[in-house]
C-alpha cells in the first residue's frame, strides 16, 4: 500500500521521493521560526493561567491551529460556555474554507495521507505552499513540509510548558516572525502570478476590515475579498462573452 | 479550574469544528473542479490570502505592543529589503526582520 503511493506520487517528477521530502523539511524551516515560538508561548500561557500540562499538547494535536489556541487558552481559564467556544472557533478558523481553492490536495493520493493534508492545512502550510510554482510540487514534499510544521508546534508547545513559569520575564515579540513570513510570502507569490487586481482587491479589503471590525478584522477581510472576487469573475466573464460575440 | 470534562469537550469541539472547514470544501469543490469560477479564484485567491495574512498579523503584533508600532513597521521593511536584496531567502529574511523586531521591542521597552 504504502510502496504503491511512493512510485505513483514519484513516478511523474523528475527528482527522486527522498529529494522531495528534503526539499519539504527545507520549506518548514521559514515557517517553524514563527511557528516554534509561538508554540513555547503558547505552553508558557497554559501554565501560567493555571491550566494542566497536557492540555498544551493535546490542545495542538486537536487544533493545530496556532492563533486559535492561544484565545481559547483564556475562555477554557474562565470557563466560558461551550456554545460561546463553538461560535469563537467557527469565527476564527472560518478562513480556511478558502484554502481549498489552491491548496494541491490532488497531488495526495492515499487516503491516509490525504486525511492528515487535511487535518493540518495551517495557514502556513497553505501559505508555503502558495508561493511554490506548479512543477516543484509533489505529495511528498507538502506531506513533510506538513508533519515537520506540527512537530515544531507541539515540540515549542512542550518546551514553553517545561519553561513554566520559571522565566522571569519571556522574550517578547517573537510572533512577529508569522508577520515577516506571510510579508515574504506575498512578495513571492506576486512575482510568480503578477496579480496585482487581486492584491489591490485584498488591500481595499483588509483596510475596510481594519476600520469596521478591528476585533475580527481577518474574518470580515477574507468575506470582503471573496466577495469582491465574485463581482470580478462575473466582469470578466461578460467582458469574455462580449468579444466573443464581436469576432 | 475548569473541570477534566469540560476541557474534553472544548478539545472534541475545536478538532470537530477545525477538521470540518478544512475538508468540507474540498468534498464540494471536487464536483465543480471544472468550472471556470472556480478555476478563476484558485489563481486570484492566493497573493491576496496572503496579504490578508501579512497585514493581519501585522495588526495583531501591533495591538499587542502599540509602543512598538514603529518598530513593527521598521521591522517589515527590512524583511522586504533584505528578501529582495539578498535573492529571496526566506529564512535570511524572516530571521533578519524578526531579530530587528525583537531587539527593539525588548531593548527599548
Amino acid at each position: 500500500m504504502q510502496q504503491d503511493v511512493l512510485t505513483r506520487s514519484a513516478a511523474p517528477a523528475p527528482t527522486t521521493r527522498r529529494t522531495q521530502l528534503a526539499e519539504g523539511v527545507r520549506d518548514s524551516f521559514s515557517a517553524g521560526l514563527g511557528i516554534f515560538p509561538l508554540g513555547i508561548a503558547l505552553g508558557l500561557l497554559i501554565i501560567q493561567a493555571g491550566l494542566p500540562w497536557w492540555l498544551t499538547p493535546a490542545l495542538s494535536l486537536a487544533a493545530f491551529a496556532g492563533s486559535l489556541e492561544l484565545l481559547l487558552v483564556g475562555m477554557m481559564a474562565t470557563v466560558t460556555p461551550l456554545a460561546a467556544v463553538a461560535l469563537t472557533v467557527l469565527v476564527v478558523n472560518f478562513r480556511h474554507v478558502f484554502y481549498a481553492f489552491s491548496f494541491p490536495l490532488h497531488l495526495v493520493k492515499h487516503p491516509v495521507a490525504k486525511a492528515y493534508a487535511v487535518y493540518a492545512m495551517i495557514d502556513e502550510a497553505y501559505a508555503v505552499n502558495a508561493s511554490l510554482p506548479e512543477h516543484e510540487r509533489s505529495a511528498p514534499r507538502l506531506l513533510a513540509m506538513q508533519i515537520a510544521c506540527e512537530t515544531y508546534w507541539v515540540g515549542g508547545g512542550l518546551v514553553g510548558v517545561a519553561l513554566g513559569a520559571a522565566l522571569p520575564a519571556p522574550i517578547k515579540g517573537l510572533e512577529f516572525a508569522l508577520c515577516a513570513l506571510f510579508t515574504v510570502l506575498t512578495l513571492d507569490a506576486f512575482r510568480s502570478r503578477k496579480e496585482l487586481p487581486s492584491l489591490l482587491l485584498a488591500g481595499g479589503s483588509v483596510t475596510v476590515a481594519l476600520v469596521l471590525t478591528p476585533g475580527m478584522a481577518m474574518f470580515t477581510a477574507l468575506l470582503l475579498f471573496v466577495g469582491l472576487l465574485l463581482v470580478r469573475h462575473a466582469v470578466t466573464a461578460r467582458r469574455t462573452s462580449q468579444e466573443a460575440a464581436h469576432a | 479550574m475548569p473541570s477534566t470534562a469540560y476541557l474534553i469537550a472544548v478539545l472534541a469541539i475545536v478538532f470537530s469544528i477545525t477538521l470540518a472547514l478544512r475538508a468540507v470544501p474540498f468534498a464540494v469543490l471536487g464536483r465543480l473542479r471544472g468550472s471556470a469560477i472556480v478555476q478563476r479564484l484558485a489563481v486570484w485567491m492566493p497573493v491576496g490570502i496572503l496579504a490578508i495574512l501579512a497585514v493581519t498579523a501585522l495588526h495583531g503584533t501591533i495591538t499587542a505592543d502599540a509602543h512598538g508600532t514603529w518598530y513593527a513597521l521598521l521591522a517589515v521593511a527590512v524583511t522586504v529589503g533584505v528578501h529582495l536584496a539578498f535573492g529571496r531567502r526566506t529564512i535570511l529574511s524572516v530571521g533578519a526582520g524578526t531579530a530587528v523586531y525583537v531587539v527593539l521591542l525588548n531593548a527599548c521597552a
